[in-house]
């Protein structure tokens, strides 16, 4: 495997701005990888190759002629999660129903990105609209995950994190809704944040919850994350719920302190009950310990509320997921069934073969739970609990600057393993789910591996403070060596 | 038939939910040009489409005149409202939903007045609550027996607000009233031209009926989408007395929605309650609530032209106009704009007013009504009809030959003294010529003459009108009565007085 392929992406900024390799090498050298374990990994649904290409070139003129501002990630390969939109790139969110959609518009985040210089190499494989926490509802194939073939990478990002973590893009971007960033990133031994809701744009990011829904980096070290973040950040005019201060959170300098003192880490005791593994439990206590023994005041603290946010969470997340989905009828664009013979057969059959099982599931959980007669008793009472899991972060925050807990209960499961248990799959965003309701920033990081499989430390964070998060991190991964672990793909 | 007694027996009660489109540059939620008239969806884009990842942004401007309307309809602005979606499957709807508020609209409990048969009543306004417009159904053939269907998503995400009215309403005849304050107040704040036939404002209406005295209301239906005023008169009109005989029949009423035919005049069952929708709302998520401070509104407030109420009362004290001229002056913003600039140019103050009032409403409206013209869409500015008042009060022309001139200006947007000029109308005031044809027309009416021999002092007055006709109404009419008499006096020695 070529040596470029495991740089950092902020090396690789250097190395092109600096003219030691080029953006067309670059992209070479991660295409060719992705030849390589592709086949294995299967973490793209459309590689963008040509594309890349002629960015590269363009990049590399560029430099040539003048070589000012083309960047903080000029040449670096990013891969996009295929919910977020990309003008003139099929957009498919994972389901049949987007099929032959080419967007004619770039999600802000992606302007972003061209606007640092990011090379766009390929859409990666998602659950079904986001609904997942395997990548096995994928409309088109699963991927797997590149520690072990036969298990899953996570879900719903689990094409950018088996990316990043097969080392077939520097740095990718995901999307969280329910742990769909963390739980991927955890399963695949990469770092992956959660920002806080309103820190980034979600205009171009195919809607699944809009009020949990955020775009989020995953990346192999803290600092590409955080360099991601700074790019992709900042308020946009176009998504009304874009924070007005949402630039502010974007800076973070990886320095050579890895002094915790002063920072207050709560462990919130109820992360830490049944359906915990046993290998996680350890790997967790013994990351949070490290952090202690770089100088933060550990301390346990309680969520009382955190064990209804699961089931707060399966009624808001469908109902608005029903919402959302609405818009796919077969009128406008992407797939419509043939052979209809009115208005309403046309549209049972198009969103019935159109949409995979899970989200004809979440539809109807959504759809029942606004009903006239239910939403009393489902919706709002799920708001009322959301709005209790936001008093119990305020009462914790109050007290601590930081909580650490395990982000998924256990490591990667085997494929087709939950596949027929919904509720099971369900259990694996349980610890990052509340953290979505109350709109929080959270970060996930390798911390220890068990049986071979990498284990994440979810950090979580006041809203905002992405920077705090980005500085413990980075302290417990340049005092620690699991970041660097690398999956044995290519043997 | 039933008789006038058994319909005393019944009060019919109707609310109206009007939808009116505001006027703003672009749409609601995205930056579409709301320009009417253009080729289907050339004005959309992936917002008001609908299209995967795009996010609604709320118009300030389509808040502001929200605002407006609902001050303008005396009625209390919400400081904290929200948006909410409103969820049904049609091919006109890009998003699946519709967003529109629901639980906490933008304003509520305001009024206005209106004034029938000489009586005003005040109408409750429930509440004004912001929303977008959905797109257009094209069917190619009919619509049942139609091949295919087109949608024009030009209209989707055009800024509406719904006003609806509390059920006050007891006639057919103060529905048009209601109706028709709403669209001069729309039209007073400059949030709307409230175009009828451009579907600018289209109104659902609710009617039941219960016997006179009761409080208690009866069971209503729904007639939707009327967009003309006669149509919704005609719907009430024929809603409460099916009603009246469902329930003289010994029968209940449904509560459903209907159809108003416009050809046959009658109203059709479209749906039942059991049928009715679940929309399904909830909070849209992409949207932050409304929060408004005092000073914004406030602002807004202060900012609110003088409306019609206010107007018409000032005619009455400024310039002496009975309340029912006044009423008609302002009904309409166009005219009684130019009927204020006229007073001015005139120059003549309350008396003044009073004549341009008269020509206003007995001669322009009218001329108006006639044509199915707005003043806008005629020549006419306050100027032509001032400079053609000179002439009249010079005495270069009659009153009545005011009249075709006024209708010549309105038609060719000359001034009157050209029109005057090229047509010959100056008045005659010659008194040889004159007295010369007085004396023609009595030669030719030996009979009338006669009549005035013997005492009939009307007979003057047909001569008078013969004169008039001889110089196609030029003459001087004071004059040519001095003249027909002295002439008259002189013929038969008969002096009638
Ligand atoms: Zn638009």
């Amino acid at each position: 495997m070529s040596a470029t392929t495991r740089l950092s992406a902020a090396r690789l900024n250097r190395l092109f701005l600096a003219g030691e390799l080029s953006a067309t090498e670059i992209v070479d050298a991660f295409l060719s990888r992705i030849g390589q374990v592709e086949p294995q990994v299967r973490a793209f649904i459309t590689v963008t190759a040509a594309e890349a290409r002629e960015r590269a070139q363009r990049l590399d003129s560029r430099r040539k002629a003048d070589g000012r501002d083309l960047g903080p990630l000029a040449g670096v390969p990013v891969a996009v999660k295929d919910n977020i939109v990309t003008q003139g790139i099929p957009t498919t969110c994972g389901s049949r129903i987007l099929e032959g959609f080419v967007p004619p518009y770039d999600a802000t985040v992606i302007s972003r990105l061209q606007g640092a210089g990011a090379i766009l190499i390929g859409k990666t494989n998602m659950d079904e609209f986001a609904m997942g926490s395997s990548t096995e509802n994928s409309g088109f194939f699963p991927t797997r995950n590149p520690w072990d073939l036969e298990r899953v990478p996570g879900g719903s990002s689990g094409g950018s994190a088996a990316a990043v973590a097969a080392d077939e893009c520097a740095v990718a971007l995901g999307s969280d809704t329910g742990g769909s960033i963390r739980q991927p990133a955890a399963f695949c031994g990469v770092v992956g944040l959660k920002p806080t809701y309103g820190a980034v744009s979600r205009f171009g990011l195919v809607a699944f919850a809009s009020s949990l829904d955020q775009i989020g980096p995953i990346a192999h070290d803290v600092a590409d994350a955080a360099l991601l973040f700074s790019v992709i950040a900042g308020h946009d005019r176009r998504d009304s719920t874009s924070a007005p201060n949402a630039d502010r959170v974007a800076q973070f300098q990886p320095g050579p302190d890895t002094s915790l003192a002063g920072v207050r880490v709560g462990v919130p005791r109820e992360f830490f009950a049944a359906g915990l593994d046993d290998g996680v439990r350890r790997a967790v206590e013994a990351a949070i310990q490290h952090l202690g023994s770089l100088g933060a005041e550990v301390r346990e603290v309680s969520l009382p509320h955190v064990e209804y946010a699961l089931d707060a969470y399966y009624v808001i997340a469908p109902a608005e997921a029903s919402s959302n989905l609405a818009r796919y009828d077969g009128v406008r664009y992407g797939y419509r069934s043939p052979g209809a013979e009115s208005l309403l057969d046309m549209y049972l059959r198009t969103r019935r073969d159109g949409f995979g099982p899970e989200v004809k599931r979440r539809i109807m959980i959504g759809t029942y739970a606004l009903s006239a007669g239910y939403y009393d008793a489902y919706y709002k009472k799920a708001q009322q609990v959301r709005t209790l899991v936001v008093r119990d972060f305020q009462q914790a925050f109050a007290e601590v600057d930081v909580l650490a807990t395990p982000t998924t209960p256990t490591p990667a499961f085997r494929i087709g393993e939950k596949t027929d248990d919904p509720l099971a799959m369900y259990l694996a965003d349980v610890y990052t789910i509340p953290v979505n309701l109350a709109g929080l920033p959270a970060l996930s990081l390798p911390c220890g591996r068990v049986d071979g499989l990498p284990v994440g430390l979810q950090l979580i964070g006041r809203h905002f403070e992405e920077p705090l998060l980005f500085r413990v991190a980075h302290a417990f991964e340049k005092t620690t060596t699991h970041g660097q672990a690398r999956p044995p793909l290519d043997g | 038939m039933h008789t006038a007694a058994q319909e005393l027996e019944f009060e019919t009660v109707v609310g109206l939910e009007v939808h009116v489109e505001l006027g703003t540059r672009s749409k609601i939620f995205c930056g579409c040009s709301t320009a009417p008239g253009a080729e289907p969806n050339t004005q959309t884009c992936p917002v008001c489409l609908g299209y995967p990842g795009v996010l609604p942004v709320l118009n300030e401007q389509a808040l502001a005149y929200a605002i407006r309307a609902a001050l303008a309809l005396n009625c209390e602005i919400a400081r904290f409202s929200k948006f909410d979606r409103k969820q049904y499957f049609y091919p006109d709807l890009p998003k699946g939903y519709q967003i529109s508020q629901y639980d906490q609209p933008l304003a509520h409990s305001g009024w206005v007045e209106i004034e029938v048969g000489g009586e005003t009543r005040r109408i409750g306004i429930v509440r004004v609550h912001l929303e977008e417009d959905a797109g257009k159904l094209l069917h190619a053939g009919g619509v049942v027996d139609s091949g295919a269907s087109y949608v024009d998503f030009n209209r989707c995400g055009v800024p509406l607000i719904e006003i609806v009215s509390a059920p006050d309403i007891r006639s057919p005849e103060e529905a048009r009233a209601y109706l028709e304050k709403l669209r001069a107040i729309m039209i007073y704040t400059g949030v709307s031209e409230a175009r009828l036939e451009m579907g600018q404002m289209r109104a659902d209406v609710n009617i039941s009926v219960r016997p006179v005295g009761s409080t208690a209301f009866g069971t209503r239906t729904e007639l939707k989408n009327l967009s003309s005023f006669r149509a919704v008169m005609r719907g009430i009109e024929y809603e409460a007395r099916r009603q009246w005989e469902v329930i003289r029949a010994g029968g209940e009423v449904v509560q459903e929605t209907r159809h108003f035919d416009e050809e046959r005049g009658i109203t059709l069952s479209l749906r039942g309650k059991e049928e009715a929708h679940d929309y399904r709302y909830f909070p849209e998520p992409d949207l932050p609530p409304v929060v408004l401070t005092d000073e914004q509104i406030e602002k807004i407030r202060a900012g609110l032209p003088e409306l019609p109420d206010a107007r018409k009362a000032r005619y009455v004290t400024e310039y002496g106009l009975s309340a029912y001229d006044a009423g008609l002056i302002v009904r309409d913003k166009a005219v009684a704009d130019f009927f204020e600039e006229s007073v001015r140019q005139y120059a003549k103050g309350p008396a003044g007013a009073k004549t341009l009032a008269n020509w206003v409403i007995n001669e322009l409206q009218r001329i108006l009504a006639d044509r199915g013209l707005e003043l806008g869409q005629t020549p006419l500015t306050p100027a032509h009809l001032v400079g053609m008042l000179k002439l009249i009060d010079e005495g270069t022309i009659s009153g009545k030959i005011g009249k075709e001139v006024f209708e010549a200006m309105v038609e060719t947007g000359q001034e009157a003294a050209a029109i005057v000029k090229e047509r010959g109308l100056v008045q005659v005031t010659d008194e040889a010529e004159l007295a010369a044809i007085a004396r023609q027309v009595i030669e030719a009416n030996p009979k009338v003459v006669e009549d005035w021999r013997k005492g009939k002092a009307a007979a003057a007055q047909f001569l008078v009108g013969q004169v008039m006709k001889a110089t196609r109404g030029r003459a001087n009419p004071q004059l040519a009565g001095r003249l027909v008499r002295a002439a008259l006096a002189e013929v038969t020695g008969v002096t009638n007085e």
